[in-house]
């Protein structure tokens, strides 16, 4: 039997033997090509959620021809059930305008912008001090790069890549047609790096400690370490950061309650985990992947409650821009509603999982394509609950 | 588009279209029918409403047809099961949130939505009634011209992207989010109160009926059948070119005795043509042009506007009135041909006549929505009475054709009724981009040089086409006496069509950067006859026959120069006296009114 693999790690949060601006330094002095190898070899990927490999996204956009270029730092941290980005823009802010710094020099780029989710516009004040002083240090540096913070609205969606493009440049926060990729074409049509809060601190960390530290940790297809925000029916909430490729039992084991039914992977737009899987599901890229929101379910709860807030949810923070997301999230919300007060017949409930195949297939980003998860894994799993 | 061609499978059939090329259109080359929504041609792509998905191998999701670029070695799928699985509940999704009252519904018969629903044998009752459960929708009739019914809206946005793009008016925008989006105004503000230029170049692209013109169908049956009224019919130039559309042609046919005939058979009391004071405006726009230059150039009058431009659109007209309210001194007095027959209908119509004024009932059918609002204007009441009673589209002139139960295609061919009835080939060319122009410039040259415009059979070619901007200079050489201030002089003019030119256009002249005499500006793409109330659908290829049918009827006219429309010259006999006199200036003139941006 091997060792348990729940195991915690602190390498986002522990700031003592990071200095972060040697670290940028000693970076500055390496050949970008390098530098990007470096993070392709280490394995990282996104820690937003959709998890696509960061060394490929930097490449992508080093190897476009343009003479502007940006990183973007997604900081709109809007999935129900997740805040370790508020944690870690807190408490180790410098990381972040580092990993900018890092990956701006890599790929070429002069501007950076922290895309700030509005709710979180509590911690300004704060970070504009850190960033005056990080601006003026980098250009001391030599290094012509410049980080300025962009404050959301409110909306969802703009945690959307695209979309958060739109809402930077003043328009209606909706996502784009893919392709282009932001690789390609992003903030204002210029090849774009865009990462999440985290994805940056590791990259910080791997540039200080190598790419073989963060490799040996995790399994072959989920890398590193995670920052997961745990929430629910825990006696524990709170940020951890762990080692990944656990499943959801250890999970349970570390922060249940004793009494969990079911964890729900990676915050409303996630999947549903009931007790019967928790022994056979990673949490990773070869199981269910997630953002870092956990959210624990005893028996005392409703898990067809749990799916109309979701829904409800969704129902608002849809753009509304393209059919299947707008009117399908409606439907959904309706059905489940219809079907609970006996105005529809139980095998709706199947007539709802095929739309919610069709809004995985047919919706224009990520938001309408991901309603499914929930959906189909809650119903699937607490059908009874959905009915009586 | 690149030269580079890309190769991919569409359902098995290989193909090679050049790279950039969406998936839809490299499926249409195959003839592989992809059905659309969102999509128009004359706008952007928005891949919005996934109708037109697709399976890609490979694939984690469908594709927007509509939306993606082809790639080299890609394999599409345009029919498969789970194609067609996704694509009818994406229609029955677009239906529970869509107000199906067909019959009733100005659109059955010519609707996207409903056509979709039926190709994929789709009922309105798969999902619950949205409509019903959340229905608070009204209908906004505040405007005269166009009447907009959320409740029937399926967010395609189509509307949003051409009041923005095509026209640079952006008073429809999308509000809200998720299950509150909508299409709506600034402040939620009713139609006839914002930036709205009333053009209808949405509801010419909407899928649905949610942009609909206010119809007047009721009232002119009623007026017809109201034996005390004298009810007279007023068809503008580019209605002839399009009618038989929604009748059944091929785009492009003429159809104007025809429609002279099935006016008659309505029962119309006199048919009548807006060609007649689209001749009569050459003589008023054109006189006050050569009288602007003339105070411009020989007294050094400072409070004389140039460049001068026209005033036949009322579309344009509102948008001026918003966008450069400081340049309105610029636009032409002279009412629109509509409304300078609506004058003279209740007037010198009803004197040789021997009628009443409050007796005749005056309408007019317009290709356009802007029209009603036009003939609503407070300004536009110098008979002493409402100029213009109702205003119809060509589109409402098709179906009062239907209604009356007339096979148009047996009708024998008739002439306008006199008096007013008269036209010109100057008169036709107004339903065209340039044609304005070039009617102004066939009268005003002759009446400097006492010579003909100097171009092959009178077509001024250089003023003619699609370009959204156009330039052309005429220099006048050979002047009579009376216009010898003008010997040698080149005059600069200008044609925009489509508001968003219009507004490139104007800027240049707000900015002092464009120096121009002359300048002919219609509010939609085409001219008149790709206006709002044209028949639907309108894309480039059917606004180019529409233009083709024109310019042939202005060929096949005897008389081609306005100046010459007898008619036209015994009117100043007998009653206006002189262009610009004193009657013209209390009947075919008017004033602006400077508005705000919202």
């Amino acid at each position: 039997m091997k060792d348990k693999k729940l195991k915690k790690v602190d390498l986002i949060f522990e700031n003592v033997e990071c200095n972060a601006y040697e670290v940028l330094e000693n970076t500055l002095k390496r050949d970008p090509d390098e530098i990007i190898l470096d993070i392709i070899d280490s394995g990282l990927k996104g820690r937003g959620g959709a998890g696509f490999p960061t060394g490929l996204k930097w490449k992508f956009t080093k190897n476009e021809d343009s003479a502007v270029k940006y990183v973007i730092c997604n900081a709109d941290e809007g999935e129900p059930g997740t805040f370790k980005d508020r944690e870690i823009l807190s408490r180790v802010p410098l990381k972040i305008f580092v990993g900018m710094a890092i990956c701006g020099y890599a790929i070429g780029a002069k501007e950076g912008f922290l895309y700030l989710r509005g709710e979180y516009n509590f911690l300004l004040k704060e970070l504009n001090v850190i960033l005056n002083d990080f601006n003026a240090r980098i250009k001391s540096m030599g290094f012509d790069f410049t980080v300025s913070i962009k404050s959301g609205s409110g909306a969802y969606i703009c945690g959307e890549e695209s979309a958060l493009f739109e809402s930077m440049e003043g328009k209606r926060g909706e996502p784009r047609n893919k392709p282009p990729y932001p690789t390609v074409s992003g903030y204002n049509g210029k090849p774009t790096v865009i990462n999440n809060v985290e994805t940056l601190c590791h990259v910080t960390m791997i540039s200080r400690l190598g790419a073989k530290q963060f490799k040996d940790m995790g399994t072959t297809d989920s890398r590193g370490s995670k920052v997961f925000s745990v929430s629910g029916d825990t006696p524990i909430a709170g940020i951890y950061e762990l080692e990944l490729g656990m499943t959801v039992q250890e999970f349970v084991d570390e922060f249940g309650d004793g009494d969990t039914k079911s964890v729900q992977v990676g915050g409303a737009s996630g999947h549903c985990v009931p007790r019967k899987n928790f022994k056979d599901t990673i949490i990773g890229f070869e199981g269910i992947p997630t953002g870092g929101s956990m959210m624990l379910f005893n028996s005392s709860r409703s898990m067809y409650n749990v799916l109309h807030d979701y829904l409800e949810f969704f129902a608002e923070e849809s753009c509304g821009q393209c059919t299947p997301c707008r009117v399908g999230c409606q439907q959904l919300l309706k059905g489940v509603e219809a079907v609970k007060r006996k105005e529809r017949p139980p095998q709706y409930l199947d007539d709802l999982k095929k739309l919610a195949g069709t809004m995985k297939l047919a919706s224009k980003c990520g938001l309408g394509q991901s309603v499914a998860n929930p959906f189909i894994s809650i119903v699937d799993n607490f059908r009874e609950e959905m009915i009586y | 588009m690149s030269e580079y061609l890309v190769n991919l499978k569409i359902n098995d059939m290989s193909v090679s279209v050049p790279e950039g090329t969406t998936i839809l259109d490299a499926a249409r080359k195959l003839n592989f029918k992809i059905p659309t929504l969102c999509h128009h041609p004359d706008i952007s792509v928005a891949g919005n409403c996934r109708v037109c998905v697709v399976e890609q191998k490979g694939a984690r999701t469908l594709v927007a047809s509509c939306a993606t670029p082809v790639s080299e070695g890609m394999e599409i799928f345009t029919n498969s099961m789970k194609v067609r699985d996704a694509r009818k509940n994406v229609i029955e999704l677009l239906l529970s949130e869509h107000n199906a009252d067909c019959t009733k519904c100005f659109k059955n018969g010519n609707c996207e939505l409903q056509e979709l629903a039926s190709e994929y044998r789709v009922g309105d009752h798969v999902f619950i009634d949205l409509v019903k459960t959340s229905g608070v929708h009204t209908i906004d009739i505040s405007s005269p011209a166009i009447q907009k019914d959320d409740s029937k809206c399926v967010r395609c946005q189509r509307c949003v992207r051409t009041c923005h793009e095509i026209q640079h008016v952006s008073a429809l925008a999308v509000v809200g989010k998720g299950e509150h989006q909508r299409i709506s105004t600034f402040l939620n503000k009713p139609m006839n109160e914002v930036v709205c230029t009333n053009c209808g170049q949405c509801i010419n692209r909407c899928p649905t009926g949610a942009l609909s013109e206010r119809s007047y169908l009721d009232e002119v049956w009623d007026a017809i059948n109201d034996e005390t009224k004298h009810v007279i019919v007023q068809t503008a130039p580019a209605v002839r070119v399009a009618l038989a559309e929604p009748l059944g042609f091929d785009p492009g046919n003429r159809v104007t005795h025809k429609m002279v005939s099935a006016l008659k058979h309505i029962g119309f009391d006199s048919v009548l043509d807006t060609d007649f004071t689209a001749d009569l405006t050459i003589m008023e726009e054109g006189t006050e042009l050569l009288t602007r230059l003339k105070k411009v150039l020989v007294d050094g009058d400072t409070s004389v506007k140039l460049p001068m431009t026209t005033s036949c659109s009322p579309g344009w007209v509102k948008f001026i009135e918003h966008t450069y309210p400081s340049l309105l001194d610029n636009v032409s007095t002279c009412k629109s041909p509509q409304q300078m027959f609506g004058a003279l209908a209740k007037t010198y119509y009803a004197q040789k006549k021997g009628l009443k004024a409050q007796d005749i009932v005056s309408v007019s059918i317009m290709p356009c929505t802007a029209k009603k609002y036009e003939a609503d204007r407070p300004e536009m009441r110098d008979s002493g009475y409402k100029d213009v009673d109702y205003v119809l589209t060509t589109r409402e002139l098709a179906m009062m054709i239907k209604q009356a139960g007339i096979d148009f295609e047996s009708l024998p061919d008739m002439e306008y009724d006199r008096i007013m009835g008269d036209s010109t080939g100057a008169g036709v060319i107004f339903g065209a981009t340039g044609g304005v122009m070039e009617a102004a410039l066939r009268t005003a040259y002759e009446i400097v040089t006492g010579r003909e415009v100097p171009f092959k059979n009178l077509d001024i070619l250089p003023v003619r086409g699609f370009e959204g901007i156009r330039e052309a200079t005429v220099k006048i050489e050979g002047c009579t006496p009376e216009w010898n201030f003008l010997e040698g002089a080149e005059l600069k003019c200008a044609i925009a069509h489509g508001l968003e030119n219009a507004y490139q256009l104007m800027k240049a002249v707000y900015e002092g950067t464009a120096h121009y005499h002359f300048i002919e500006i219609m509010a939609c793409p085409g001219g008149c006859l790709g206006g709002g109330g044209q028949p639907i659908p309108t894309n480039q290829e059917i606004r180019a026959k529409r233009a083709q049918a024109i310019y042939d009827e202005d060929k096949g006219l005897p008389i081609r120069k306005s100046h010459e429309n007898p008619e036209v010259q015994q009117l100043y006999k007998e009653f206006l006296g002189q262009p610009l006199g004193h009657k013209s200036h209390t009947l075919l003139h008017t004033h602006y009114k400077g508005r705000q941006r919202y």
